[in-house]
């Protein structure tokens, strides 16, 4: 198992004892709503996931994540993970002060303000996103965010329970249980649809020589068409109960928003399943890209710039099932042509499920399907 | 990992190769990429206190993630 990003695994959680004081504390400083997606990501600080972060970026560290994508100690990392604050609020503090951070008014940290200072959202979204098109995401958020950033270490007294308590996991959770499984090496898979069977392919294709698979759906905003939440977790749980060996896979939900910045967000997910104690991460074709804005492949060269990263990659490419082979296949070990290749294609599965209706076997495992189709309405609308 | 150290003599090739891969990176030297890859592969063991056990092993418990 790798020692935690950066050496050691953050926690910024008030302990017990001290909760009840935090809020009251809390109380009487200044106060800074925030999103709620910016609120998981400040628990996830808080619980370690995004060790070495302490709190959102100071200023070196946000130039030079920017920049160079790392951490101004050089370690690896390529999203900055930002508190932005409008001029109307950040005149409410000075640096050196500690303010309240709430969402939807409920307060639930501590911010030791150590640096409040400006940013320039173009040369922010070209490093990031490698775009400035107002067209992509992450720039049309940027876009929308505050003038004044806010850094600092953070403390968190209010933790949310999570919005399927049953599956989150702390990255100290998950490396107890890999240890208990005794798990070795762990293959991390993210995951935003439900199981087709080239996914089944690619994890246990990279289970044959891990210990274990770490099955981590991101849980969160989603685009209109998309699984719902639910259905991807049902649609998992039957996968593993039909198709894995007991003990071989586990699944645990991550809460994170998708930033859509392809390479960089490859980097920033790899080292997520590192703090929770993943030695391997799976990077399939553009993950996480969005439109054109990426190479199919840069997801997976970005790795080549970080030796010092401490999980490995495990690459996968193109995969189809091929009639001819008789099963899933991808394009480094199939030697047919396209006519016997078909290729696992989700908008296709997803329209036919829409009309309630089974992709083909060699396609979508029944029991999937199964799960998939209990709901009435398994997409996001 | 504790502080003495030894020496272990490998190929300069590979040294050289090592010194090429690391450079620009958070990692100054080769002895430092190298006790990394080691460290990865001898992990040491996150110290959990009993008590803190026994709430982890309980909630894993209780999520049905272990028996």
């Amino acid at each position: 198992m790798p020692r935690p990003h950066g050496g050691k695994l953050i926690n910024k959680l008030t302990i017990a004892a001290l909760i009840d004081k935090r809020i009251e504390e809390a109380k009487e400083l200044p106060k800074v709503d925030v999103s709620t997606e910016l609120r998981i990501d400040l628990e996830n600080i808080a619980v370690g996931l995004y060790s070495p972060l302490k709190g959102p970026l100071t200023k070196n560290d946000f130039d030079a994540v920017v920049d160079k994508g790392r951490l101004s100690n050089d370690v690896p990392w390529t999203i900055p993970i930002l508190l932005d604050v409008s001029e109307k609020d950040s005149e409410k503090f000075k640096e050196g002060d500690s303010i309240t951070i709430s969402s939807n008014s409920e307060n639930f940290a501590i911010i030791k303000v150590e640096e409040k200072y400006g940013w320039d959202k173009e040369t922010y979204c070209q490093n990031v996103y490698k775009t400035n098109d107002a067209e992509h995401p992450g720039v049309q958020k940027t876009a929308n965010m505050n003038p004044v950033l806010v850094g600092g270490e953070l403390e968190l007294f209010n933790e949310t329970p999570g919005v399927f308590p049953q599956y989150r996991l702390k990255p100290e959770e998950t490396r107890f249980l890999f240890k208990e499984k005794g798990w070795r090496t762990v293959a991390g898979f993210q995951t935003r649809n439900a199981p087709h069977i080239g996914h089944e392919y690619v994890q246990k294709t990279a289970l044959s020589f891990v210990d274990g698979l770490f099955i981590n759906p991101l849980i969160g905003k989603k685009k209109v068409g998309d699984f719902t939440d639910i259905v991807i977790l049902e649609s998992y749980e039957a996968l593993i109960k039909n198709y894995f060996l007991k003990n071989a896979a586990i699944l645990v939900t991550l809460e994170m928003e998708m930033r859509y910045a392809g390479p960089k967000e490859a980097i920033h997910h790899a080292i997520v399943r590192k703090n929770y104690g993943c030695s391997h991460f799976i990077v399939g074709r553009d993950h996480a890209g969005v439109g054109s804005y990426y190479g199919p492949f840069e997801a997976q060269e970005i790795f080549e710039d970080y030796p010092d990263l401490g999980i490995a990659p495990i690459f996968f490419r193109n995969f189809f099932h091929c009639n001819k082979c008789g099963g899933p296949q991808n394009d480094k070990i199939c030697p047919h042509g396209e006519e016997d290749r078909v290729n696992y294609k989700g908008r296709v599965m997803r329209q036919l499920l829409s009309e309630g209706k089974y992709p083909d076997d060699t396609q979508m495992r029944p029991e999937v399907t199964e799960a998939i189709l209990k709901h009435k309405q398994p997409f996001v609308e | 990992m504790g502080d003495e150290k030894v020496a272990i003599e490998i190929s300069k090739e590979l040294v050289d190769k090592v010194a090429e891969k690391i450079e620009g990176t958070s990692i100054a030297t080769v002895e430092e990429y190298i006790e990394l890859l080691l460290e990865n592969e001898f992990p040491e063991e996150t110290e959990y206190t009993a008590e803190e056990e026994e709430l982890i092993r309980e909630r894993l418990r209780r999520l049905g993630y272990i028996e």
